[in-house]
């Protein structure tokens, strides 16, 4: 008995889907968040590409299309995330360090 | 359908691509960004403006974009509900962008610390018109996957605009903000997935024609329904909303509490039309359920506020309820009951930036937005004062408001229904909401005088937009039966 590769492949990218979303929200740090967020997206991804081969063994190009223009939108947003994280990093780290000179100061 | 299917039909781009050149060149003339931003959002909402009475004139139609046709084809699609969305974006959009255009140069002028504002401005117009273009596009898509990266677009871009303040706090929301969005989004994108699988075609209209209750389409409207709520701030998901609302610069505030929002409830609508005659009544009165729990909490939570930005930022919460709350009622009368959600998100829309944009206006002229502390705030800033009340008299449905109008036809459906329920929900609400507008107002009205700062910082623009803006929402009560006839345009 054979187990079809796309129900493999379709039920695998649902797995990564669950298990980054139970990350994101699980997660405190920022850095394992944004990781969760890009595992979920992999995980739509391969279940899109999987979606694609259906059909009686022909292979359909539209979610291979819509693979390709939402790893765009990942990078992208990935991109954003990061840049956001290390402004947010940064803007903690000025504020701990005033607040630890006004605190010398005072004492 | 109707559509007028001429390569002459490009009209319906044009709400699109302007706004995004628009960006690109704002972007790209890096001395006059707010020239090239003005000019831009006056364009846009020149499209808008034409594309609405085309459809006025002549009826919805349809756009293939390059040519291709549906199944294929990405289309864009103008019919009633989507043309006043835009038209509604591009009102809203014009006055908050001739606000920021005061706002900046005041806060320019003001000087204070370095070049902070001068990189502000440079940066707001171009993603504010990066997202208008995105917002449009949103409206106009009729292709589930397009909606997708416009849902993205969006998304990104408010974003952006949210952390453009550079305060910790306002970091430190956009962030949450952009988490809970991506979350939003890829949710979205799984539900777009069983979509396509089950249907083979990624155009709503198509998709809806043929949808039939099944376990994967089932699936598909829980995950694409759930991504949505949380676009949209939802009342189990609302944590997001208020901080990144409320500590954003004011024209950002009043953009995303007025028009983002409703770019995730828009779509929201758009797939439950064609679902709801498949549920049962049971998911559609948890639904209901959630937005008269949003309603509730979040005018409890308003009132509880003690800065005026954040208490504009919950009744935003609580206004989103209203939204939502719908859809038992769409069952019986479908067009009434649509119309009535429209007006009513058009009139928020309206009310809610004017109020955002008034209290920017009291904030940056007081130094801080402590509602105990504004006492006396006519006196320095009466045009200000008066769009406030004016936009919070919307917001609580007195006549003859366009909020009025809205939440008369919720009523009358909800007992022609004997949902006595929604009433009970609906008239506990608006209390709520006077009352909490009235706090905020007994103290900007109030006889006794505060110390603020000595001279005059709030430009004359950016008191008459706001008023503007809180002008249109009360003229929306007398203008009723124009906007309420184009429901029943097809695209």
């Amino acid at each position: 008995m054979s187990v079809p590769p796309a129900l493999v492949y379709g039920l695998t990218g649902l797995f990564l889907f669950v298990a980054g979303l139970a990350g994101l929200i699980s997660c405190a740090q920022l850095l394992r968040k944004i990781l969760a967020a890009n595992i979920m997206a992999s995980g739509v991804f391969l279940f899109l590409v999987t979606i694609g081969h259906g059909r009686g063994g022909v292979i359909d190009p539209v979610p291979h299309a819509m693979v390709l223009t939402g790893i765009v939108v990942s990078v992208s947003s990935t991109a954003v995330v990061l840049a956001l994280a290390c402004r947010v990093q940064e803007t903690a780290n000025i504020h701990d360090l005033l607040k630890r000179r006004a605190g010398g100061d005072r004492e | 359908m109707m559509g007028l299917q001429l390569q002459s039909d490009c009209w319906l781009i044009w709400p699109v691509i302007l706004p995004l050149s628009a960006a690109l060149v704002a972007f790209l003339a890096k001395g006059q960004p707010r020239l090239s931003g003005l000019t831009g959002a006056l364009l846009t909402a020149l499209a808008s403006g034409t594309l609405f009475l085309k459809v006025v004139n002549h009826g919805g139609g349809s756009y293939d974009l390059g040519g291709w046709q549906p199944p294929l084809g990405i289309s864009l699609r103008g019919d009633g509900p989507a043309v006043l969305m835009v038209l509604m974006t591009a009102v809203t959009g014009l006055a908050i962008s001739v606000y920021a255009g005061g706002y900046f140069q005041s806060r320019i002028a003001m000087g204070g610390k370095g070049r902070r504002h001068i990189v502000q401005e440079r940066f707001f117009w171009p993603l504010w018109l990066l997202l208008w273009g995105a917002l449009n596009g949103l409206f106009l898509s009729a292709d589930i996957f397009n909606m997708y990266v416009t849902l993205e677009l969006v998304a990104l871009s408010s974003v952006g605009l949210t952390a453009l303040s550079g305060k910790p706090a306002s970091q430190v929301a956009a962030m949450r903000y952009l988490l809970a969005s991506l979350l939003g989004s890829l949710s979205f994108l799984l539900g777009v997935a069983f979509l396509y699988k089950t249907h083979g075609s990624l155009d709503l209209a198509t998709i809806q024609a043929a949808l039939a209750l099944s376990p994967p389409v089932a699936l598909a409207m829980a995950l694409i329904s759930v991504g949505l709520m949380l676009k949209c701030a939802l009342f189990p998901f609302h944590f997001w909303l208020a901080p990144a609302h409320a500590n954003a610069l004011a024209p950002v505030s009043a953009i995303l509490s007025g028009l983002v929002i409703k770019g995730g409830w828009y779509l929201f609508f758009r797939f439950w039309q064609g679902f709801l005659p498949l549920v049962g009544d049971g998911v559609v009165v948890v639904l209901a359920g959630l937005g008269g729990a949003a309603i509730i909490w979040g005018a409890f939570q308003a009132f509880c506020q003690q800065r005026l930005k954040m208490l504009v930022a919950y009744s935003t919460v609580a206004q989103i309820g209203y939204l939502f709350i719908i859809f038992p009622l769409l069952a019986i009368g479908a067009g009434q009951g649509a119309a009535a959600v429209f007006y009513f998100a058009i009139s928020h829309s309206c009310a809610k930036a004017a109020l955002f944009l008034a209290a920017g206006s009291i904030f940056l002229q007081m130094g801080h937005d402590r509602i105990n502390n504004l006492d006396g705030v006519r006196q320095i800033l009466p045009i200000t004062t008066f769009a406030f009340a004016l936009a919070g008299l919307s917001l609580m449905g007195l006549p003859p408001t366009g909020g009025f109008i809205a939440k008369y036809m919720y009523l009358s459906l909800a007992v022609s229904q004997d949902s006595w329920w929604l009433v009970l929900v609906m008239v506990v609400g608006s209390c709520l909401t006077a009352i909490y507008i009235c706090r905020a107002v007994s103290h900007v009205l109030s006889p006794r005088m505060v110390a603020g700062r000595s001279q005059v910082v709030v430009g004359a623009s950016m008191e008459w937009s706001a008023l503007a803006l809180a002008l249109v929402a009360i003229l929306l009560g007398f203008i009723a039966p124009l906007p309420l006839g184009l429901f029943e345009v097809v695209g």
